[in-house]
């Protein structure tokens, strides 16, 4: 001991770290990923790879070039947005495709604000949604028909089944198709064999995170359990869903798919595990969390319903996202009440 | 279980030395006793160079209502009275004595016998509390006749003992409650009589359980007294949140602890009343403990007030080599040791040993709003709001969002994943905004 710390209390820390935070997200995100593969093979392998390398590559340049300053991609935030991001895209994309996405979700989304915490909108949405409406045709449609070449040791059946049950479209876009069309309910449920077994065990077409709901499910509980995140917000999102297509499914359930669909198709589950749960673009307190996912799960019925995209997940998030700065103006509750004027 | 409302976190226990015996520590040859010893008004000297004294003799006179006597912990010869350097290196009035022997004021009841019944009446508690220099040993040190002596305005209803001891190390209050258990009580009961309340509950956390059984042995015999049995959970020892754990009601904001009726005193304290009550013993002596991961002794000492901190650590095999910083108190509120030649005071309460690896603090990066900062304050505030305003030096804002409900626990720093060292900028703004306040109710200079 030649000279000692002094320093101002708390002399200790606990084990949290920003790094150890994005670690367990990056874990949490892995079974959906192991899915994704097991159903594509290589090019799950190829999608996840390009995002993840892309993003980082795109944090790591810009923080030395442009920035100039230290390298942050050790805090592992770069990794979760590369894989959320491949998470929201069809397994099909091409690379130069997942490239700009990485782009518009690091360069422009996170690092342009300031970089980690000041981002006002999920980096990899914004870059979904940029795509979608730049690359339509890549992004919907027949683009969720796998490659069939590229799949190596998936189970062929399943996901032929997958891609043949949907003709390269999801679960919702294609009901939606149908209903326009004027067909009932009962009738498209007869007519393509939807059924809730395969929404959770991944035999439908989607991005490449929509595909296994189980997995998803697998990871939020991981989550919970290692106390990254609260349950609230989901929780919300998930219930607000439920109510709203349930009251529409009562009101006339051959013009409105069941509440229990529209919870396990599309992006919900994994925009309500984990795109609306990002720390950085949530509302801090429990009040603000709570009107946060109401609006985002009304916002996403009033879309798929009554909106011209089959799906509003992501718009929903991005649009709830904007709302966050004023949400955090709700002050949390307060120990100490004001004493009483003598 | 009982335990407060909101917030708190949970640091590992690691009360490494809860099994050691309280040992006598021995006299050094010289002691510097301090005369801020306490909250308030620092204590005048009133013995002069070359004055012999006794162990137990006045030695410094307090000066106003908030402030307390100091007595000599030695006999010996007043060597000089002079500025000396405190453990944070500030300048502090101090009387040098020089050891000789160990003659005591006569009138100090020595023996073992537990004294149980009480004879003084409430005035005379209170009085006997302040001559003998008795002030919180909890940590803020503030002075025990000063809480016994509520304003008129306030309706005290029961006494709280303070034993939840939930730093993380610190076990000389459990040392205390296992060796001294009755006095404890006993303290309880003296407190409850010179408040005129009839309950009195002593809340410890559920990770003594040998402490609470010890305690639940004996306050069967005294009327009133209720062991309450807590959640373990820091900062559950923080005036305000025990009051909540314990009765269930909250402080109000710049409000005083009896306004829920409630006065907390530490175990530490208790024990002190009793001493000073049924033994006419002055504060002049405390139980402290040596502890640290790195640290091969882990001891449990009665000190006399004014050893040398380096007098300590020599006899506890001298500092580990692998100790990085030296605190005193508890690792979440205790201060860092600057000068390790400065004595003891009447509040210390141990010396903690951390490696580099435990205390050395990460460099700090971009806060990610996850919030776990607002979830752990146990004040309901939001230190992320408080550090950024803070380094903005946003007062209005500042104080339009509770900086002067901050109890400077830390637990917003402990938890941040960032490493922002939140409370730090908490700390001095709260420091500046308390200023501006106090200064807006201030009269108005003369014209």
């Amino acid at each position: 001991m030649d000279k000692l710390i002094v320093s101002p209390s708390p002399h200790i820390h606990g084990k949290e770290s920003t790094r150890r935070l994005m670690g367990d997200v990056i874990i949490a995100l892995l079974p959906a990923v192991l899915v994704a593969i097991y159903l594509f093979g290589l090019s799950a392998i190829h999608l996840v790879g390009v995002s993840v390398i892309s993003c980082v590559a795109v944090e790591y340049l810009i923080q030395k070039f442009l920035l100039k300053g230290k390298s942050t991609i050790g805090d592992l935030s770069a990794v979760v947005t590369g894989v959320l991001l491949a998470l929201n895209l069809p397994v099909s994309s091409p690379w130069w495709l997942i490239l700009i996405g990485a782009v518009v979700a690091i360069g422009i989304a996170k690092m342009t604000f300031g970089g980690l915490g000041q981002n006002f909108f999920n980096p990899a949405l914004v870059a979904r949604v940029v795509l979608l409406v730049s690359f339509p045709v890549l992004m919907t449609g027949t683009a969720f028909q796998a490659p069939v070449d590229g799949y190596i040791f998936g189970n062929a059946e399943i996901s032929r089944a997958a891609m043949d049950a949907t003709s390269g479209a999801t679960p919702l876009s294609f009901v939606k198709e149908q209903i326009a069309q004027g067909m009932t309910v009962s009738e498209i449920t007869k007519s393509s064999g939807l059924s809730y077994f395969q929404l959770l065990f991944s035999a439908i077409g989607g991005s490449a995170g929509e595909l296994a709901e189980l997995a998803l499910l697998l990871g939020f509980i991981y989550l919970l359990i290692r106390k990254v995140i609260k349950p609230y917000i989901s929780l919300t999102i998930i219930f607000t869903v439920f109510l709203f297509s349930g009251i529409l499914y009562l009101v006339n359930p051959e013009r409105f798919m069941d509440p229990l669909f529209h919870i396990f198709s599309g992006g919900l589950l994994l925009g309500a595990f984990f795109m609306a749960t990002d720390y950085v673009t949530s509302p801090m307190n429990l009040k603000g969390q709570i009107i946060f996912a109401v609006g985002i799960g009304v916002i996403t019925m009033l879309i798929r319903e009554f909106g011209s995209y089959p799906e509003g997940v992501s718009f929903a998030i991005l649009i709830m996202n904007a709302t966050v700065p004023l949400l955090n103006k709700i002050k949390p509750a307060r120990f100490a009440k004001e004493a009483q004027k003598k | 279980m009982k335990t407060f409302r909101m917030g708190g976190v949970h640091p590992a226990d690691k009360k490494i030395s809860q099994n050691a015996q309280i040992e006598k520590l021995p006299i050094p040859k010289t002691v510097y006793i301090s005369m801020i010893q306490h909250l308030g008004a620092p204590a005048v000297p009133c013995v002069a160079v070359g004055d012999k004294v006794k162990v137990g003799q006045l030695i410094g006179t307090p000066t106003g209502f908030v402030s307390a006597p100091i007595h000599s912990s030695v006999s010996g010869t007043v060597k000089a009275i002079e500025m000396i350097n405190d453990l944070s290196g500030r300048q502090v009035n101090t009387v040098v004595i020089d050891t000789e022997g160990d003659e005591w004021m006569e009138g100090i009841d020595r023996s073992e016998t537990i004294e149980r019944e009480i004879k003084l009446d409430a005035k005379q508690i209170v009085e006997r509390v302040k001559e003998c220099g008795v002030v919180g040993l909890g940590g803020a040190t503030f002075p025990t006749s000063v809480k016994l002596s509520p304003p008129p305005t306030a309706k005290p209803t029961c006494v709280i003992i303070n034993a939840a001891e939930c730093e993380p190390y610190l076990t000389s209050d459990y040392r205390v409650m296992m060796e001294m258990p009755e006095q404890v009580i006993i303290g309880g009961t003296i407190l409850m009589k010179a408040l005129g309340v009839n309950k009195c509950y002593i809340g410890v956390e559920e990770n003594k359980p040998k402490a609470i059984a010890k305690l639940k042995e004996f306050c069967g015999k005294y009327s009133g007294v209720e062991v309450v049995t807590l959640k373990k959970k820091y900062p559950q020892g923080g005036e305000k949140q025990l009051i909540d754990a314990v009765i269930g009601k909250r402080v109000p904001s710049m409000g005083l602890p009896v306004d829920t009726g409630a006065v907390v005193q530490n175990v530490g304290t208790a024990f002190a009343v009793y001493e000073a009550v049924q033994k006419n013993k002055p504060l002049f002596e405390g139980v402290m403990t040596v502890t640290g991961d790195c640290s091969n002794q882990q001891r449990n000492f009665v000190h006399r007030v004014g050893t040398p901190l380096s007098f300590i650590m020599e006899f506890c095999g001298g500092v580990p080599a692998q100790a990085a910083k030296i605190i005193s108190g508890g690792p979440m509120m205790g201060k860092a040791i600057v000068n390790i030649d400065a004595p003891t005071l009447k509040g210390t309460s141990s010396i903690l040993y951390l490696t580099e690896a435990q205390t050395k603090r990460k460099e700090e990066s971009n806060c990610i709003r996850c919030g776990k900062c607002a979830d752990a304050c146990p004040m309901g505030l939001e230190p992320y709001l408080l550090n950024k305003l803070g380094r903005a030096s946003m007062m209005d804002e500042l104080e339009a969002h509770y900086v002067y409900d901050c109890i400077e626990c830390g637990c917003c720093s402990f938890t941040c994943p960032a490493y922002i060292p939140l409370l730090d900028t908490i700390r001095q703004s709260k420091a500046a905004v308390m200023k501006i306040m106090k200064s807006r109710t201030a009269p108005a200079p003369a014209k």
